[in-house]
């Protein structure tokens, strides 16, 4: 884990970013932060951090999204208050950026204030379940492609590889594999590996720093 | 077995289709399908196939019209008010008799509409979707895997019966993520002796065209047009039966509708209450059969719609009117939960309310 104030996952699209950063932000409240959160997806129509709205505010956790995410309104936008995400030192933040480096982009206009404070983690979610990110090279063309677009250099990697809710055990630790050779392309720690809250204890045992998620709810 | 990956519904689309061998694909970016022309954008040229960003979606459709009439696997996706612009596109390629596939992840209209799912292109998909008398063969995907069986199988359609293969998805199905599993299909080799090839003066040249300048001829190809459709309707019906066999009400949905409704005929069905599912996966050619047989079974029909209620008018004409048809629906980018779908099952079984 890391102790910066400010952590930014990012990575290829539906890699599973959304879901770290929801439960990462989690943690961080339970351990007695004070947290906001920051969707700056500019990408992606639906499934979005905003749909967590309702439990991130009951735990206390402030979101800094779109007024216009969830709506019709397609239209690429962030609020004026996502420079408190990186100007308010009071707040761990926990920044969400949307998918590739299309999305990406939109983290450039903060990436000064974030070089300037210089107390963050920048960290690539891989999911090697994914077709255009099969491998750690394919992996690692991202990477670059996404620091080109945002200004900012990664400092460490997230393996949350996964098939959504058919994960199993064996399915992740396929990736261990894979996920390390990526950590020595990048020369970047591997933070840890997420899944699954119901998978921990069986990926616990291998030794790796696990980090276990809870799941949105799906109605179909 | 392939080995599986996580892939979005419109993602699945766009590597099936290339997988089908689909090597033409031009389209116009909107939401929410916007994945399907970016994974051909980044696919295509490793492939040597051709991603081509049009100017506007007729534009797209006339390329599609164009590369169809040689022979080659060809398609176009768009979501909702872009179908619309594509209508004259799709009645030139079904006058011309010439197969290709079409990707409609929908989302909710009339008009500009807005970018959550939807349904409510029923109509357009399956009475014709532009001037003229024609069909489309219209498949309705509810998981990720079948957007991606379907696309397989459209391709195949649309050669066999030179006609297009529309797939009729909506906003959730193109966004959400599922595990599938790919691999390359056998491809079914059909006469293609129309296609505009060159004729290297070896052969009679082949013209494409849907305009017609005597009338009788006109009629001919309409008729003639319309035994194929007769063929279509006779061998490419498909659908799901789900705990169809004692129940007493009859829920039709596909789509995302029809996963909805599963998890509410599971838990009407932990109620007791005898309760099961036709999914039309071809919404044309329509199961009508499949309906006409459960009438006689059933005490009514309830139609699951993201839509005013379009489907909901085959399932009348499949059944004869026999049993009443009722509507439980949400729309305008809204999905109907599985408690409001089980509320309509409770309702309308015997001693509800209603």
């Amino acid at each position: 884990m890391t102790n910066k104030r400010i952590i930014l996952f990012a990575g290829h699209y539906g890699s599973g970013k959304t879901n770290i950063a929801v439960n990462y932000a989690i943690k961080l409240k339970r351990e007695g932060f004070p947290v906001l959160i920051a969707d700056l997806d500019i990408v992606n129509p639906y499934f979005r951090t905003k749909d967590s709205e309702r439990e991130l505010s009951e735990k206390g956790i402030e979101l800094i999204c779109s007024e216009f995410a969830n709506t019709n309104l397609d239209i690429p936008s962030l609020p004026k208050d996502m420079y408190r995400a990186v100007n308010d030192k009071r707040y761990r933040a926990v920044m969400d950026i949307g998918g590739d480096d299309a999305g990406a982009v939109a983290l450039g206009r903060f990436a000064p204030f974030i070089r300037e404070e210089g107390d963050y983690e920048m960290v690539f979610v891989a999911n090697f379940f994914r077709p255009l990110t099969r491998k750690a090279e394919e992996a690692f063309e991202v990477m670059k492609e996404i620091e080109a677009a945002s200004s900012l250099r990664f400092t460490s990697i997230v393996n949350n590889s996964n098939l959504g809710e058919a994960t199993d055990g064996e399915d992740v630790i396929s990736t261990f594999s894979e996920a390390e050779k990526l950590s020595e392309l990048s020369g970047l720690p591997l933070l840890f590996t997420s899944c699954e809250k119901k998978l921990y204890e069986q990926l616990k045992k291998s030794g790796k720093e696990i980090f276990p998620l809870e799941l949105q709810s799906k109605l179909f | 077995m392939a080995e599986k990956v996580l892939m979005k519904g419109n993602e699945a689309i766009a590597e099936a289709a290339i997988l089908a061998g689909c090597r033409h694909y031009f389209g116009y970016p909107i939401t929410p399908q916007t994945e399907i022309a970016a994974y051909m954008a980044k696919k295509m040229p490793k492939i040597g196939g051709c991603f081509l960003q049009a100017e506007s979606e007729v534009a797209a459709i006339n390329m599609v019209y164009g590369v169809a009439g040689t022979g080659k696997r060809v398609m176009t996706s768009s979501s909702s008010p872009g179908i619309s612009l594509k209508a004259e596109g799709l009645s030139y390629i079904a006058g011309s008799d010439l197969p290709a596939l079409v990707v409609n992840v929908q989302r909710g209209g009339p008009g500009l509409g807005g970018i959550q799912p939807s349904q409510s292109d029923y109509f357009q998909a399956t009475k014709g979707g532009g001037h003229g008398d024609f069909k489309m063969i219209v498949l309705a995907p509810s998981s990720v895997q079948e957007m991606a069986d379907l696309t397989i199988k459209g391709f195949d359609l649309a050669e066999k019966y030179r006609m297009t293969s529309m797939i009729l998805a909506d906003g959730t199905m193109g966004q959400m993520m599922e595990p599938v599993s790919l691999e390359e299909p056998e491809i079914n080799e059909y006469d293609k002796s129309w296609a505009v090839t060159g004729t290297k003066c070896e052969r009679k040249k082949n013209i494409i065209n849907s305009l017609s300048l005597v009338p009788e001829e006109l009629e001919r190809l309409n008729f003639e047009r319309y035994d194929r459709y007769k063929t279509v309707e006779e061998n490419e019906v498909m659908f799901e039966e789900y705990m169809m066999d004692d129940a007493e009400i009859c829920v039709a949905a596909f789509g995302i509708a029809a996963r909805v409704a599963k998890n509410a005929i599971n838990a009407a069905r932990k109620e007791g209450i005898k309760v099961g599912l036709i999914r039309p996966i071809t919404l044309w050619p329509f199961p009508n059969a499949a309906f006409r047989k459960a009438a006689d079974k059933v005490d009514c029909f309830i139609s699951v719609e993201l839509s005013m209620g379009q489907m909901i008018e085959d399932i009348r004409l499949a059944s004869e009117c026999k049993k009443p048809v009722y509507l439980c629906n949400r729309v305008g980018g809204m999905i109907p939960s599985p408690e409001l779908v089980l509320e309509s099952i409770k309702s309308h079984s015997k001693g509800g309310t209603k």
